[in-house]
């Protein structure tokens, strides 16, 4: 059950949220999108958000990326508030659908951020460069967005999301709109990028593979009021690939998840 | 087979058609000329005892001094007469008319566009303006331009501004509506996702307005231009009819009733009509140019 000190020490972590309640007020009643969240994230950390819509994951990650501001209850973020993290650009953020300016080419949307914060047009052009081939888009700088399928339009968002050097990357069910093909090909690349790159990745989703495929930690939500049933920490090596998925272990996990979420939806109704 | 090839070859594309539409078009105005003249015509014949025949009633009213309606190749005689034969320098001149026309359609355009973008930029960025401003930008297009346009021209020629100022502020009133209305629209089009992606990278609001903003706005810029622009010619025109006869195809419209010079009047409405035509269409070729350089199409 929810548990925060199942969650390994506090000393390396880089969001910090004990308490927390977010209530919409709407003209019919309020809604409590989150009740008494309490949750820490590592450095390093792949944390998946998972949950039957309207459990209020989105919300949280808001929340963290200071786009939403909690009703009560403390957050901090990298030992500051979320919206000096924010100003200091500690994330990029992965949204739903890829969100690229239809005015700009590839490389000019991959500068975006990067001309906000004020880097020069020549580390803009080195930047861009490296993360387009990070994301394996090399020679699309150039195209314009409509001129790429959906799912590698979600790779130039992460790609965009990452040139900026953020510590963490948070996505707000970053390839829902993707096909399943598309979809396992994207969840193997990113993990190579949380491989490589070392940033925090907290990642809403509500596929329980996705999931459990791609966290080392796995929270765990219901609905109405929101809030985290559990937390599930997984084992799989960092190098891991689609085998996996066959593995006992794997199927044991996913099976956790499975009563965790069915366990919140009985809570819930 | 042959007559079907031909027929289709005449519809499709695009000088068929229009070429198809303008003929009709002549053949109902000669129709309508006839039409339109005969009563004079007939009362002419009876009071002196002509007789007549339809094809002389026809030929008779296409061919009159002052007509009701003058037909086509009257008033294509007239501009000739009014556009090549005349010194452009001439006040009998269709296009020294045009020139002083379009002069204050063009600095009241201009005008109009920049006064419409600054209100939609405060429409959209102080709540307050929001509130307060739209309302009387509306009761202002609903007071017709016809009534407002004489009173502008007298108040301003009192205070010692004459000549081009007054009939440009008139094309700015026509103007800036439609640019304030589809900047509106326009600055505010960003989807929700944009504007927190910006926030995400703590943009600030001029970042905002210069990044996401007006570019978006920019289609929706272009469509207001197109409007606004046709409007500046007809402001000028209507700014001209009271101001007395110093020029301009208002002027030229003005002098034309006087006199009853209906082929005069339709010369200059189908000038002012091809300008107008021609001035959108310079808007609608930078508005392909500009979208071309922003990605938006092919």
């Amino acid at each position: 059950m929810n548990d925060s000190s199942s969650i390994k020490s506090a000393d390396s972590s880089i969001i910090d949220i004990s308490n927390l309640c977010l209530t919409f007020e709407t003209q019919t009643e309020p809604v409590h999108a989150l009740s008494d969240i309490n949750m820490k994230v590592n450095s390093g950390d792949f944390v998946s958000l998972i949950g039957p819509s309207g459990c209020g994951k989105t919300t949280l990650l808001r929340v963290i990326a200071d786009l939403e501001k909690p009703t009560s209850g403390t957050i901090s973020v990298e030992g500051k508030s979320p919206n000096q993290a924010r100003l200091d650009r500690s994330y990029g953020y992965v949204f739903q659908t890829p969100a690229l300016l239809p005015w700009r080419n590839i490389e000019a949307n991959i500068h975006l951020p990067l001309e906000m914060s004020g880097y020069s047009k020549d580390e803009q052009k080195s930047l861009s460069n490296q993360y387009l081939s990070l994301v394996g888009l090399s020679g699309f700088e150039k195209k314009y967005p409509w001129q790429l399928s959906g799912g590698m339009q979600q790779r130039v968002s992460i790609a965009r999301a990452l040139s900026f050097d953020p510590d963490m990357l948070l996505m707000d069910e970053p390839f829902g709109a993707l096909d399943e093909i598309t979809r396992d090909r994207l969840n193997e690349e990113l993990l190579r990028l949380w491989e490589k790159t070392q940033k925090t990745v907290v990642f809403v989703t509500h596929s329980i593979p996705e999931a459990v495929f791609l966290s080392n930690k796995i929270v765990v939500m219901s609905a109405r009021p929101g809030k985290i049933i559990d937390v599930i920490e997984t084992n799989f090596p960092k190098d891991r690939t689609f085998d996996i998925r066959e593995s006992p272990e794997f199927l044991e996990v996913s099976q956790l998840v499975r009563e965790g979420l069915k366990e919140g939806h009985s809570d819930g109704s | 087979m042959e007559a079907s090839r031909v027929l289709n070859s005449l519809i499709s594309g695009t000088v068929g058609p229009v070429m198809i539409l303008v003929s009709i078009i002549i053949m109902i105005w000669y129709a309508g000329a006839v039409y339109l003249n005969s009563s004079f015509l007939i009362d002419r014949y009876e009071k002196n005892n002509i007789e007549w025949t339809f094809s002389q009633l026809a030929s008779d009213s296409w061919s009159m001094e002052r007509p009701v309606l003058p037909s086509p190749h009257q008033i294509a005689k007239e501009l000739k007469k009014t556009i090549w034969d005349k010194k452009i320098t001439s006040p009998r001149s269709l296009v020294f008319h045009s020139r002083v026309t379009l002069s204050s359609a063009m600095v009241g355009f201009v005008m109009g566009t920049f006064l419409g973008i600054v209100l939609s930029i405060g429409i959209v960025y102080v709540s307050a303006l929001d509130r307060t401003l739209m309302p009387w930008i509306i009761a202002s297009q609903t007071i017709p331009i016809l009534a407002i346009a004489p009173m502008i021209v007298v108040v301003l020629g009192s205070m010692g501004v004459i000549g081009l100022i007054p009939k440009a502020i008139i094309s700015t009133y026509l103007c800036f509506f439609p640019v304030v209305v589809g900047m509106v629209k326009g600055l505010r089009s960003p989807n929700i996702i944009l504007v927190d992606l910006m926030r995400s990278y703590s943009g600030s609001k001029t970042q905002v307005f210069w990044k996401l903003r007006l570019p978006a706005s920019l289609p929706y810029l272009f469509a207001s231009l197109k409007v606004a622009i046709a409007l500046s010619v007809v402001g000028a025109i209507v700014a001209e009819l009271p101001a007395g006869a110093q020029g301009g195809l208002g002027a030229r419209l003005l002098s034309g009733s006087y006199y009853g010079q209906t082929s005069l009047i339709w010369a200059a409405l189908i000038t002012a009509s091809v300008i107008s035509a021609t001035l959108v269409s310079i808007v609608g070729r930078m508005e392909r140019v500009v979208n071309n350089r922003m990605g938006l199409q092919i």
